[in-house]
C-alpha cells in the first residue's frame, strides 16, 4: 500500500478523473485474462445445455434398447456405438449430463440455504448459537464423508422409493410411458441430493462464518450500527455482500464437487441407479469391457474430468478476479 | 493448556456416543432388515422374526444402543451378521487395516514427498509459467476423479504397454479381479498412482499458499536485506511460517489412512477397510458398517486433537485458554 501524494499542480475534479467503471467491468477485465477459466465457461455451459435441451440433442432415449445392435462399435448410426444391452452410449452420456446438472444444481442450492444462514447466525451473533451450530458441523465433519454419504444413500434409498411410487400411484402416474417420464426414477435423485446436501452444508456454514467473524469488527458494521441498523438489515446489505466472493468461489467448486460425489456415489453402484443414466454408472456397466472396448469407459471417464476440472478452473478465474489481494 | 485438552476430552464421548446413536439409527431403521437380507427374498415371515430376535433386532433402540455401547467399551464389535456370519467385526477390520493403511502411507508419502517441493517451487517462482503449469497439474489432480483415470491406466499399462504385462513381474498389477501382494510389490503401482495425486495436490497447493504468505512477510525482507542466502531464506525464514497449514493436512491425512479409499480399493480389488465398507453396505450388515464408522471418527477426532496440540510445538506465539 503506497501512499500517494497529489500533485499540486494538477487539481482533481470529477472531470479530470479516467471515467468511472462498474464492478462488473473490472470483475471481467480482470477475469478474462484467465484463459482456463475462460474456456472452462464454455464447457459449463455446454454442461448446462445438454442438460436442458436433453431431448433435442440426444439421438436416442437414453433407456432404449436396440436389441438388433447390440455391443457395436461406434458407427455413423451410434457415434459412441452401443453397450451390451443395445443402448447407444452417446445418448446415455448425455442424458449423464442432466443427471449432473439436476444434482449438482440442487445440492448447491440445498447447501446455500442450510449453510449460509446457519453460517451467517453463528458468524454474527457468536457466543452459545456460535457454539451450538458448530459442534453440529463439527459432528458431521467427523463422520467419514464418502463412507457416510454411502450409508445415507443405502439407508434411504428403499423408503424414499416407496414414498415416490405411492404418491405416482394415487395420482394415478404411469410408470415407463416414455423417454423421461418414469417418476420413480425421482427417487435416485432425491436419495443423492439428500445424502449430498446432509454433509454438504457445514463446509459453507463454516466458511460463512469465518467471513461473518472477520467482517464484524470493521470499521462499517460499527458504523452501520451506530447509525441504528438493525441486525438482519447488517447481515444481509452490509456482511452478506463483503463475504460474497469466497462464497462464489465456494458455489462453483462445490458443484464440481458435487458432481464428481454423484459419479463416485453411480460408480458404487448407490447413486444413480440404472436404467436411468449417469456419467458414473456408465463407466460402472462398462467396467468389464475395458479391454476390449476402452472407449466406452474412457468417454465418459474423460466427461466426468473435464467437467470437473472446468468447474475447479472456473473457481480458480473467479476467485482471482473477485480477490483484490490477487494482481 | 491443560485446562484446554481437558476440555477437548470431555467433548470426546459426547461425539462418539452421537456418531454411535446416528449410525445405529440408521442401521437399524432403515428399510431392508439384515435379517430379511439373510435369509434371502423369498423367505417365510417366522423365520425371518426368529433370526430378527435372535440377533437381537426387535429390541427397542436404547436397549440395543446400550447393549451395543456397553460391549464396544470393552472391545466387543458383536459380529458380522450377513457378510461373513459368525466372524468377529474386530477380526475383520483387523485383517484389513494394515493393506489400507499401507497403502495409503505410500500415497501420504509420496504426496508429502512431491507436493512440498512442488509447493515450494511453485512459490518461489510466483506467476512465472512454471507456477502456471505446476497449478494447472495441481487443480487437475484434484478433480480427476480416481475411477476415470484408473481404467485409461490399466487400458495403457496392461494392454498397449506390451513389456508390462502380468508376466513381468510373476504378479497381477492389481487388475480387477485383482490381487493383492502387499505395498511393496507391483501390485501396489496402479493403486499408488492414482491415489498419490490427490494428496500431491493438496500438499502442493497448501505450501505454495503459505508460502506466498509468508515470503510477502517484512522479516523476509529484513532477512534478504541483512544478506541472507535466498536458500536459507526460503527454508529457515519462510518455510516455517507456513508450516503450520501443512500439519493439519499431515494430520488429517493421517485420519484418512484408516478410513481407506473405498473407489480406488472397488476399483483394483484391494482387501482393504474400504472394500469391507462397501460390501457391508450392500449387504447391510451394519455390526461392520457402525464399527467402520466409529473407528474413523474416533481417530479423525483424536488427530484433530493432537494437530491442535502440535501447533504450540511449532508456533510458540499460539496458547490455548
Amino acid at each position: 500500500m503506497s501512499a500517494t501524494t497529489a500533485t499540486p499542480t494538477r487539481v482533481i475534479t470529477p472531470d479530470t478523473l479516467p471515467p468511472a467503471r462498474g464492478a462488473w467491468h473490472e470483475f471481467w477485465r480482470r477475469f478474462r485474462r484467465n484463459k482456463r477459466a475462460v474456456v472452462s465457461v464454455f464447457i459449463i455451459l455446454g454442461v448446462f445445455a445438454s442438460g436442458i435441451f436433453t431431448e433435442e440433442l440426444a439421438p436416442y432415449c437414453h433407456t432404449a434398447q436396440n436389441l438388433r445392435a447390440v455391443d457395436q462399435a461406434p458407427s455413423l448410426a451410434h457415434p459412441l456405438g452401443t453397450d451390451n444391452l443395445g443402448r447407444d452410449l452417446a445418448s446415455r452420456i448425455i442424458w449423464g449430463a442432466r443427471t449432473a446438472v439436476i444434482v449438482s444444481v440442487t445440492v448447491v442450492v440445498l447447501n446455500l440455504l442450510i449453510g449460509l444462514p446457519l453460517g451467517a447466525v453463528a458468524g454474527y451473533y457468536g457466543g452459545r448459537i456460535d457454539s451450538a451450530i458448530m459442534r453440529v458441523a463439527d459432528f458431521l465433519f467427523a463422520f467419514p464423508d464418502l463412507l457416510f454419504v454411502l450409508f445415507i444413500a443405502a439407508t434411504i434409498r428403499p423408503s424414499v422409493i416407496k414414498y415416490i411410487s405411492d404418491l405416482g400411484k394415487s395420482y394415478g402416474l404411469k410408470r415407463g410411458v416414455n423417454c423421461a417420464a418414469d417418476y420413480v426414477a425421482f427417487a435416485d435423485f432425491i436419495v443423492v441430493i439428500a445424502a449430498l446436501s446432509f454433509v454438504g452444508w457445514p463446509g459453507l456454514a463454516r466458511l460463512v462464518r469465518g467471513q461473518f467473524l472477520q467482517l464484524r469488527e470493521r470499521e462499517f458494521i460499527e458504523s452501520a450500527r451506530a447509525t441504528g441498523a438493525r441486525d438482519l438489515r447488517i447481515i444481509f446489505r452490509h456482511l452478506l455482500p463483503n463475504a460474497l466472493p469466497p462464497i462464489i468461489v465456494a458455489i462453483s467448486l462445490g458443484m464440481g464437487g458435487a458432481i464428481l460425489a454423484e459419479t463416485s456415489l453411480s460408480f458404487l453402484g448407490i447413486g444413480i441407479q440404472p436404467p436411468n443414466a449417469s456419467w458414473g454408472s456408465t463407466i460402472d456397466d462398462n467396467y468389464l469391457f475395458w479391454r476390449t472396448r476402452p472407449e466406452m469407459i474412457i468417454v465418459p471417464g474423460a466427461v466426468v474430468a473435464i467437467v470437473v476440472l472446468a468447474f475447479n478452473f472456473l473457481g480458480d478465474g473467479l476467485n482471482e478476479a473477485l480477490n483484490p489481494k490477487t494482481q | 493448556m491443560t485446562a484446554y485438552i481437558v476440555r477437548r476430552l470431555f467433548w470426546y464421548p459426547i461425539l462418539l456416543f452421537a456418531v454411535t446413536t446416528v449410525t445405529l439409527a440408521l442401521g437399524l431403521y432403515g428399510p431392508g432388515d439384515p435379517a430379511q437380507v439373510y435369509l434371502g427374498k423369498h423367505s417365510d415371515p417366522e423365520t425371518v422374526a426368529r433370526i430378527r430376535a435372535e440377533w437381537g433386532l426387535d429390541q427397542p433402540f436404547q436397549v440395543q444402543l446400550f447393549k451395543y455401547i456397553a460391549d464396544a467399551v470393552q472391545g466387543d464389535f458383536h459380529e458380522s451378521l450377513v457378510k461373513y456370519p459368525g466372524q468377529k467385526v474386530t477380526d475383520l477390520i483387523a485383517a484389513r487395516l494394515p493393506v489400507t493403511v499401507s497403502l495409503n502411507a505410500l500415497a501420504l508419502a509420496l504426496g508429502v514427498l512431491f507436493g512440498v517441493p512442488l509447493g515450494l517451487v511453485s512459490a518461489v517462482r510466483h506467476n512465472r509459467s512454471l507456477d502456471h503449469i505446476i497449478t494447472f497439474g495441481v487443480i487437475s489432480a484434484v478433480a480427476i476423479p480416481v475411477f476415470a483415470v484408473s481404467p485409461f491406466l490399466q487400458w495403457i499399462f496392461a494392454r498397449e504397454l506390451p513389456f508390462w504385462t502380468r508376466d513381468t513381474f510373476g504378479v497381477t498389477i492389481g487388475l480387477p479381479p485383482g490381487g493383492w501382494n502387499g505395498v511393496f510389490s507391483a501390485s501396489a503401482v496402479l493403486p499408488a498412482m492414482v491415489l498419490s495425486p490427490g494428496y500431491v495436490a493438496v500438499f502442493a497447493r497448501q505450501t505454495r499458499a503459505g508460502m506466498i504468505e509468508a515470503l510477502a512477510q517484512d522479516f523476509i525482507r529484513t532477512a534478504r536485506a541483512k544478506g541472507l542466502v535466498e536458500s536459507l531464506v526460503v527454508m529457515r525464514h519462510a518455510f516455517r511460517n507456513a508450516l503450520i497449514p501443512l500439519v493439519t493436512i499431515f494430520g488429517l491425512g493421517l485420519a484418512g489412512l484408516v478410513g481407506g479409499a473405498i473407489i480406488t480399493e472397488t476399483v483394483f480389488g484391494i482387501p482393504g477397510i474400504g472394500l469391507l465398507t462397501v460390501d457391508a453396505l450392500h449387504a447391510r450388515d451394519y455390526p461392520i458398517i457402525l464399527a467402520v464408522t466409529i473407528m474413523v471418527a474416533f481417530v479423525y477426532i483424536t488427530l484433530n486433537l493432537i494437530v491442535d496440540i502440535a501447533y504450540t510445538f511449532i508456533d510458540p506465539r499460539i496458547r490455548y485458554q
